[in-house]
């Protein structure tokens, strides 16, 4: 996820000082996504080094005090990253899925009971974000979003695990051929 | 003790090489005052598992005690009168009556345990009002959405005070704002002190529920323990272990 980013997004609004700044993006994604003072003003310093923003005295260190404005290139370069899909062709390293193969291999472990136990935790955490959905949702916009978000990945990761555990039972649970991890890797690369 | 109580109920249905057995051996309580989810995969019993709570079927062995009193002892009017005035049942098609509108479809059970109509529409009325349906009183089930069929069918479960709320898949193929919308009632109708079991193989339907039941098979085979404090999503939760 990009700080750079978003921060230029903040700063599309209108010029902000370097506090304001950080105060918005705590107030807007700090639950989620703790950033510290530091990691704020330093990009703020990169992005001012890049001409994506300015600010009256450009010598100076980025902090609180410090008045910055998004330039035409910082502009420019905002709107292509909004609109350009984030790389997505390959599958991410999952670890819950890698358990599930390996279980697969491990002799005396039920690969169901595997399934089970993680998707007991996953639901446990859904439990838990409709719940405090319902709470805060209402007075937060923002949190509404990350929760639909953590909500429905959370919930295909349940789904997966049904289908797989319905896969497994259907197929009897007997060990994957070798040939699987070659054969996923030359399909999608064939792919792109 | 809790309000619903099954008690190692099994269900057989068939015979000899046909015998399906639907549910084995299920103990499992519902508060008053609390959701239960039963969740599991199509097949796995819990539709039997609801139509035995709600007295619509019998089990082949076990018991079922709803307040304090089991199925088994009561009398066929005992349990007519049970399923008009405490159980609430939304059926997994919803089962409005096409020649009623939404109002009628809702006082209907209040009607068949002798109320008054007039009160009875009242009631009714009041009821569709708390869903946000009062514009849809005198709409016929084919001149409602899908989600507002499903409301409906919630407010007639939930009218004249009933205090088992038993549903089957109530948000099936609904999407999320209305399956929301339709969850966030029964919830409400729980935290007044109604004690809801809901079936489902919606894990997003099934997060609403202060307690998930799993069962595979007929068989109950875990269930979530009570979340803790919502700080601990912010700081990183502990992956459990296993539990037996
Ligand atoms: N009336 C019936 N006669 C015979 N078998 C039935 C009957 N009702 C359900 N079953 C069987 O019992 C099992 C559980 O069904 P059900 O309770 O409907 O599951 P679910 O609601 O979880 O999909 C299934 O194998 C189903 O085929
Ligand atoms: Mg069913």
């Amino acid at each position: 996820m990009s700080v750079r980013h978003a921060l230029l997004a903040f700063l599309s609004e209108g010029p902000k000082y370097g506090l304001q700044l950080r105060q918005e993006f705590e107030e807007s994604t700090g639950e989620i996504w703790p950033l510290n003072a530091g990691q704020v003003y330093s990009t703020l310093q990169r992005l001012e080094r890049d001409d994506l923003i300015e600010s009256d005295d450009r010598g100076e260190e980025a902090g609180p005090q410090k008045m910055f404005r998004i330039t035409e290139a910082g502009r420019s370069e905002l709107d292509v990253w909004l609109s350009t899909p984030p790389d997505m062709t390959e599958p991410p390293r999952d670890e819950l899925v890698i358990k599930v193969l390996s279980a697969l291999r491990v002799p005396g472990i039920s690969v169901h009971d595997v399934i089970q136990v993680h998707r007991r935790y996953v639901v446990e955490l859904m439990q838990q974000w409709t719940r405090l959905k319902e709470d805060e949702g209402d007075l937060d916009l923002t949190f509404a979003l990350v929760a639909d978000a953590e909500l429905l990945r959370l919930d295909s990761i349940a789904r997966w695990l049904d289908t797989a555990d319905g896969r497994l039972r259907r197929a009897g649970t007997e060990a994957p051929s070798e040939r699987t991890g070659p054969r996923i890797r030359r399909r999608l690369v064939a792919r792109r | 003790m809790s309000f619903l109580e099954l008690r190692r109920v099994s269900k057989c249905y068939g015979t000899g090489a046909a015998e399906v057995h639907a549910l084995v051996d299920v103990d499992l309580g519902v508060e008053r005052g609390s959701l239960v989810a039963v969740m599991g995969p199509s097949g796995s019993g819990k539709s039997t598992l609801l139509t035995i709570a709600g007295s619509l079927e019998e089990p082949t062995s076990g018991e079922v005690v709803v307040d304090g009193r089991s199925l088994s002892a009561m009398s066929r009017n005992d349990k007519a009168r049970l399923r008009r005035r405490t159980v609430g049942y939304v059926f997994q098609d919803y089962n409005l009556l096409g020649g009623l509108t939404a109002a009628e479809n809702v006082s209907l059970p209040l009607e068949l345990d002798g109320i008054p109509a007039k009160k009875a529409h009242r009631v009714g009325m009041a009821a569709l009002e708390e869903l946000g349906l009062a514009d849809r009183a005198a709409h016929y089930p084919d001149q409602l959405s899908g989600g507002e069929r499903q409301r409906v069918a919630i407010a007639r479960a939930i009218v004249g005070e009933r205090s088992l709320l038993l549903a089957d898949e109530p948000s099936g193929a609904l999407d999320s704002v209305n399956g929301d919308a339709v969850m966030r009632m029964v919830l409400a109708a729980c935290r007044r002190g109604v004690a809801a079991m809901v079936v489902t193989h919606d894990a997003r339907l099934a997060s609403w529920a202060d307690r998930v039941v799993f069962i595979r098979d007929g068989r109950i085979m875990d269930q979530t323990v009570p979340p803790p404090t919502p700080e601990s999503l912010l700081t990183g939760v502990p992956a459990s272990g296993p539990r037996p």
